[in-house]
């Protein structure tokens, strides 16, 4: 706190608890005691409704003691925790490493339940359904906030249920992805293939690859600049895995399908990111997730007990 | 001993100057005298009643198609609530709050007809001292013998007795504690667990909470805690009026008090009925004198009502000098025979409406439950997508909530757009109790329908028909 505002609201918010702790011990000792008129039958003297009296009736003594015990409780407690300012109490306790340690006791409890998973290969866990309950969980955490919580993506986010995968899509593939994230870079494009022109028809020869409507004319001639593309999508446009190039030539439509989305992004390019979750999640957790989301597209081996 | 006191009078200070007086006192320690007799005897089948239902329900099994389970069970790890027959939700919780309503009713109804008679015969606080008080007198003996071994220096014996009464306080307090945590985590694995010595930490902490809780109240605490802790003893006056049974002495008949000789004419000596033994005072738990009138201490235990009958059978009195009666009564309205009167009031007939018709509600509620439970949550990421086949698509998450014991099946359906049809299987099975999220696809054509969020249903029906649920969402189509 005092990083940034100085010392003076330390001692400010510190003198404020400790005077109201003090403040209610002198109030309980003020009140405590009582003058009350002196009445023959142990009422207070008051009297209403025609009839119904007041009893002069003390609290018992050991109610008393409870105050000061909340009172001493306080205190212990001011001394213990961080309570006080900027002081950090006698246990060192914060809630970030509070936090910390109980996600590692978590983990060290999940150990022996994820070891046989992680003792078996990601297409005999994809089998298991006690596996694929776990990593639907681990999905609906930490991948349904981008990819859907049916993992079909939507526009800009791969769908992670068909056969098509920037990357590859065998499982050690898979993992890999989660582990480090991904960075898709399409460069600007619109300079190398020419000009507006040039590139309607480099947009209409990518359509014609996966027959979609197109114009055909337009096609023949945008085929002889595709080769600005090819460096990356390959001469028949069927994309590399290794450099996390798309396949041009099926009909999924990553950043949205026509010849106005294709001119965008061959004149403007585009960076997508997939952020790595190697740090948030174990080794064990990227197995059991990676077997999920294998498990999606796949049909996996049978799993053996 | 014929000094003149009228209860219920207004006393106007003395004129004295005023005195400084702690506020604070030490507690006086009560040692309430055993009774026997009619009133005694109902407040002991009541504790039979009451303690057989806590201590026996936890053990209770209850047969379901995939085995026995315990029947009451609030199993909070799993969010599971099993009733007997019926499995609940966490959205179930209205039942719960029906059920809170109803019991605020009924004690409402019964303090307006009979005043405090829960306090006196069914409130755990009284049923605990009650079992207490027993332990006590069984080891320490009655009212006089225990003041005189508190009383008393210290020897062997005392230290015999006082060990002997805390290690049974603590053993039955303990076993409490034990069936209270019984019905949160199967109460036979707990006994197991505990017998093999690895309960769950939780578990060990409530048994020791709440069984420290029950040695305290019962063993220490007893009238302090309807005295000074007890919410209801507070505004139950509320509930009270000229026609509710209080215990009452009546003062018209025993005043004034004095000592006599069995055979001696009393109103000869100008007395009333009213001995002045002052069993009634011995007796009381909570330590009033219930000659001063209604004071708001009082439990309707009843204790002073069965003395003061045994002293008057001794006597050859008639009965009843302390007794249940109304303030009407009393004041010779109504006569105390005009029953009807007393129980037909407005207030009592606006109670027992509200109540009658709030318990037909819960009962025909519960009776036509549909056992599967339906929530429907549009996807948080995508809200809509165009799809394969020109068709623009909407996911959602349904929660299907099995409230039956059996592994149900179930078809999902979606209606209220031309053309919608759900791209996902639309075919679930869902374990016993469980609840599971399924992740559905809706589609339209696209072009089909304007932009913007249109009113959708969401149909799911158990295969043997007997679940029908329609929930309400909302299909999103971008400009």
């Amino acid at each position: 706190m005092s990083d940034f505002t100085g010392n003076f609201w330390s001692v400010y918010v510190a003198g404020i608890t400790l005077a109201g702790i003090i403040g209610c011990l002198v109030l309980l000792w003020l009140t405590a005691r009582k003058k009350v008129a002196s009445t023959t039958d142990n009422t207070t003297g008051h009297v209403w409704d025609e009839d119904l009296t007041e009893m002069n009736n003390p609290m018992p003594r050991w109610w008393m003691w409870l105050f000061v015990l909340t009172v001493i409780f306080s205190l212990l407690y001011l001394v213990a925790y961080p309570g006080l300012g900027t002081y950090q109490g006698k246990l060192d306790w914060s809630s970030k490493s509070e936090y910390e340690k109980e996600v590692k006791r978590a983990n060290e409890a999940l150990a022996p339940l994820y070891a046989q998973f992680t003792a078996r290969k990601a297409e005999e866990v994809a089998g298991d359904p006690q596996a694929m309950a776990i990593g639907e969980r681990l999905f609906m955490n930490n991948c349904a906030q981008c990819h859907g919580s049916d993992a079909r993506g939507s526009k800009g986010f791969p769908n992670l249920a068909d056969g098509d995968w920037l990357h590859g899509g065998s499982p050690a593939k898979i993992a890999e992805s989660i582990k480090a994230g991904r960075v898709g870079v399409m460069p600007p494009m619109a300079a190398a293939v020419g000009g507006s022109d040039d590139v309607k028809n480099v947009a209409h020869y990518v359509l014609s690859l996966s027959n979609s409507p197109h114009d055909s004319l337009r096609a023949q001639l945008g085929k002889s600049k595709f080769g600005a593309c090819a460096a990356c999508h390959g001469a028949d446009g069927k994309g590399n895995a290794a450099l996390g190039a798309p396949n041009l030539a099926d009909d999924t439509w990553l950043h949205g399908w026509g010849e106005q989305a294709i001119v965008n992004i061959v004149t403007s390019g585009k960076t997508n990111s997939m952020p790595a979750q190697e740090g948030k999640l174990t080794d064990a957790q990227i197995h059991v997730l990676a077997s999920y989301v294998w498990g999606l597209s796949n049909k996996p081996a049978q799993a053996k007990p | 001993m014929s000094q003149k006191v009228i209860p219920i009078q207004p006393i106007p200070p003395s004129g004295e100057p005023p005195q400084t007086q702690s506020l604070y006192e030490a507690q006086k320690k009560i040692y309430p005298r055993s009774v026997s007799g009619l009133f005694a005897r109902w407040r002991w089948v009541f504790v039979w009643l009451t303690q057989l239902v806590f201590y026996g329900l936890p053990w209770l099994p209850w047969a379901t198609e995939a085995g026995a389970r315990q029947a009451v069970l609030f199993d909070l790890a799993a969010r599971r609530f099993y009733l007997f027959g019926y499995v609940l939700y966490p959205q179930d919780f209205i039942y719960l709050t029906a059920l809170l309503v109803i019991s605020a009713l009924s004690l409402f109804l019964f303090t307006a007809v009979a005043g405090r008679l829960w306090c006196g015969f069914t409130c755990p606080q009284t049923v605990y001292t009650e079992i207490f008080l027993w332990i006590e007198r069984k080891v320490e003996g009655d009212r006089q013998r225990r003041m005189k071994l508190d009383a008393g220096g210290f020897s062997a014996a005392k230290l015999g007795k006082k060990s002997l009464k805390h290690f049974l306080w603590i053993a039955l307090a303990l076993w409490t504690g034990f069936t209270f945590v019984g019905y949160f985590t199967p109460v036979r694995e707990l006994g197991s667990e505990m017998l093999a010595g690895r309960m769950g930490s939780w578990e060990v902490f409530w048994v020791l909470f709440y069984g420290f809780a029950t040695y305290g109240n019962a063993g220490f605490l007893r009238e302090q805690v309807c005295k000074y802790m007890c919410p209801y003893a507070r505004f139950q006056a509320a509930m009270f009026d000229k026609d509710t049974l209080i215990v009452s002495y009546d003062a018209g008949r025993g005043e004034p008090r004095g000592s006599r000789g069995r055979q001696a004419d009393f109103a000869a000596q100008g007395l009333g009925s009213c001995v002045d033994c002052t069993l009634c005072v011995q007796v009381c738990p909570t330590g009033i004198d219930i000659r001063q009138g209604l004071q708001y201490e009082c439990i309707s235990c009843a204790a002073c009502v069965d003395v003061c009958d045994s002293v008057m059978d001794k006597m050859n009195y008639p009965r009843g000098l302390i007794r249940f009666t109304t303030q009407n009564a009393l004041n010779g309205q109504g006569a105390g025979r005009d029953v009807l009167r007393t129980i037909l009031r407005p207030r009592v007939l606006v109670y027992t409406t509200i109540l009658a018709a709030l318990s037909l509600g819960l009962a025909i509620h519960l009776a036509t439950r549909t056992p599967l439970k339906v929530d429907v949550i549009r996807d948080r990421a995508a809200l809509s997508r165009i799809v394969a086949g020109g068709k623009l698509e909407n996911v959602y998450r349904l929660q299907l909530m099995n409230a039956t014991e059996e592994t149900q099946h179930y078809r999902i359906g979606a209606e209220g757009l031309a053309g919608l049809e759900l791209a996902s299987d639309g075919e679930v099975s869902i374990g016993p109790a469980e609840a599971r999220w399924v992740a559905v696809r809706v589609q339209i054509p696209y072009g089909s329908a304007a932009p913007g969020s249109h009113t959708i249903h969401f149909t799911v029906e158990s295969r043997g028909g007997d679940a029908h649920v329609r929930e309400k969402s909302v299909f999103l189509v971008p400009r």
